[in-house]
């Protein structure tokens, strides 16, 4: 924060703004480190990524196939099996750590799809009026009366069965939702008199739109990401609960529409429905803590100054 | 030549109630280095008129007359013409400086901002520039790393001030740079405007209400009301002689230091303006007018010449000076 810095040697431009970026993103993490819900998500969602790849370093496909599982069917939690076996014999922690790589992998995928559609689709909308408006918000309409579900199921059993496909049916039924939000955002934005500064100043629309627009609406679109990868993950395990994801693919959706179909919910087999259902509801979490942060962070108007 | 050259100018905006006429046939010519100061209450106008400078109106305006920029048409010129010209020609400092800048940007990104839309230049060219631009409106080069909330409203108005110089215009219009600033902060932002402007030579058209502010700032003066240029003349002497009942009712609100009658009795003006879409039949002033005649309620008179560089919309100037007077 020294005043001083600039009129000694000229260091060249790519050199200034390599130190801005990295003393930013020192400033960034102070900041971060202030907020403790947000410590807490992002320590769950570490640990469970870390688990997440290194899973295949101490899992391997022997415990995970029904036909060479190391235990016998739903076996109550014991020593050797800390939180029991499911209806194949292979061990719940086994299964439960290889179905976050899954619910990981499908639930940011899908967001990162349905946030860039929903986002671009709301600032182009609320950018241009007229009619690219109209036609715009029509489309998103369209979508937004769709049932969600429905239209995932449909997607997800018409096209090839696999990963891909699911973050596909999530990715394009997830982001009417944002888009008229962001859409909003941005009205709201446009009416303010720094853009009509911005047009004084001859800017055209892109201009106005990235450098004016996105900075404002990018807290929306971020608590917004948070929620929908939360949504993505219950929408993917959904879809596997279903049987319209791959179903040799360990994931927690797949876990629980197993144990659905051998009768474990009727037998209070608690062992075999908690985990994957608990790792959800972790996950979820985790992302909207950090996403919580993150909005205020990133919010100048909400943290404080320098 | 001018610098600036209005004919005629008309601006439309539509309403539910009929079309409202916010600008009615205003003339008026700036020469280069010149200071014009532009008076008048809310709503006659002014604000209307510096935005169709640029073009700027909200969509729905609908504009007559011409602009001339330096002998070009801005009215009738191409998108990407005038795109350069908005800010590298002319440039705002507008009302608000809150609201003018964005609050999640950096000060120094925004004051650079116009150079990079107009220039092609790598992105971290401007920061020597900015710190210079900052330094020339009396803040620190480092202010350049804050954001819009940590300044006051002078600051933040300085701020503008420099946005307005980044791309070496040759006409400034600032619309009421000082409204919401106190008086001790106003007496600093209208010097530092006309020191940077007269050091520069740049032109620079002053929007306020408050005639005595214009009157220390400007060369010359313009009086509006509802739409109209009612006065226009050497900016003294329109404040210390008006010829327009209403800029005598402007120039009266004011009182004078030194002068013990004025201050003992400042004067108001009865009445609220005009509405725009329901302009009075005649003389739009002749509602207010203290001193109207029985031919103001049929004719609205046009600006007649009153004296050397005088110019003045009423029946009492025709009447009383024929030719040259009171000046």
């Amino acid at each position: 924060m020294s005043a001083a810095q600039a009129p000694a040697a000229i260091p060249s431009p790519r050199r200034i703004t390599w130190t801005r970026r990295t003393r930013s993103l020192a400033r960034f993490g102070r900041e971060y480190a202030r907020h403790r819900a947000g410590m807490w998500g992002l320590a769950v969602l570490l640990v469970s990524i870390a688990l997440a790849l290194a899973a295949p370093l101490f899992i391997s496909a022997r415990d995970l196939s029904a036909v060479t599982a190391p235990g016998s069917p739903r076996q109550a939690p014991s020593l050797h099996f800390p939180l029991g076996t499911d209806a194949y014999g292979r061990s719940m922690v086994a299964v439960t750590i290889w179905g976050a790589r899954i619910s990981l992998l499908v639930g940011l995928a899908a967001t990162v799809m349905s946030m860039v559609i929903g986002s671009l689709v709301g600032l182009l909308a609320g950018h241009f009026r007229a009619w690219v408006a109209t036609v715009l918000m029509r489309v998103t309409d369209w979508f937004l009366v769709l049932p969600t579900l429905v239209l995932a199921a449909a997607l997800a059993s018409v096209l090839h069965r696999g990963v891909g496909t699911v973050i596909i049916a999530i990715g394009v039924t997830a982001w009417p939702g944002t888009a008229r939000l962001v859409r909003a955002q941005t009205l709201t934005v446009e009416a303010r008199p720094y853009i009509e500064r911005a047009r004084a100043l001859g800017a055209g629309d892109w201009h106005i739109i990235r450098r004016h627009v996105l900075p404002n609406v990018m807290p929306v679109i971020l608590a917004q990401t948070t929620l929908t990868v939360s949504a993505a993950v219950l929408a993917e395990a959904t879809l596997a609960f279903l049987g319209l994801s791959d179903p040799t693919r360990v994931s927690w959706g797949t876990t629980l529409q197993l144990a659905q179909q051998v009768g474990a919910v009727s037998a209070g087999d608690w062992w075999i429905l908690l985990p994957p259902g608990l790792a959800i509801v972790l996950i979820a979490l985790a992302f909207t803590l950090c996403g919580r942060s993150l909005e205020a962070i990133f919010n100048p108007r909400l943290a404080a100054g320098p | 030549m001018s610098l600036l050259e209005i004919t005629d100018l008309t601006v439309t905006y539509p309403s539910a109630s009929g079309p409202v006429l916010a600008v009615r046939g205003v003339d008026l010519a700036m020469d280069e280095g010149e200071k014009l100061g532009l008076a008048g209450e809310s709503g006659c106008g002014k604000s209307t008129l510096a935005l169709s400078l640029l073009r700027l109106l909200p969509r729905g305006a609908r504009v007559a007359g011409t602009i001339r920029f330096d002998g070009e048409d801005i009215l009738t010129m191409g998108w990407g013409r005038l795109r350069a010209v908005r800010w590298a020609a002319a440039s705002i400092v507008f009302q608000g400086a809150m609201h003018a800048l964005n609050p999640v940007r950096s000060v120094g990104d925004q004051v650079a901002e116009p150079i990079l839309v107009h220039e092609k230049v790598p992105k971290a060219a401007p920061r020597r520039k900015v710190a210079e631009l900052l330094e020339q409106v009396g803040l620190a080069p480092s202010t350049a790393r804050a954001y819009p909330h940590q300044l006051s409203g002078g600051q933040r108005q300085r701020v503008m001030i420099a946005m307005a110089l980044a791309c070496s215009p040759r006409l400034i219009v600032a619309d009421e740079p000082t409204s919401a600033l106190d008086v001790m902060i106003q007496a600093q932002i209208l010097r530092l405007v006309d020191r940077l402007v007269t050091d520069r030579g740049i032109s620079l058209l002053l929007i306020s209400h408050d005639l005595s502010v214009l009157t220390s700032a400007c060369d010359r003066l313009a009086v509006m009301y509802a739409g109209r240029i009612v006065e226009e003349g050497p900016a003294g002497q329109v404040f210390s002689d008006p010829l327009h009942p209403y800029s005598s009712a402007l120039a009266a609100a004011y009182p004078r230091i030194g002068d013990a009658t004025a201050r003992r009795n400042p004067q108001g003006l009865p009445g609220d303006p005009p509405d725009p879409s329901h302009l009075p039949e005649g003389c739009s002033f002749q509602p207010r007018c203290p001193v109207a005649l029985g031919e103001c309620v049929r004719t609205d008179p046009p600006l007649w010449p009153a004296g050397p560089a005088r110019r003045a919309a009423c029946v009492h100037v025709r009447d009383s000076c024929p030719g040259a007077a009171h000046g």
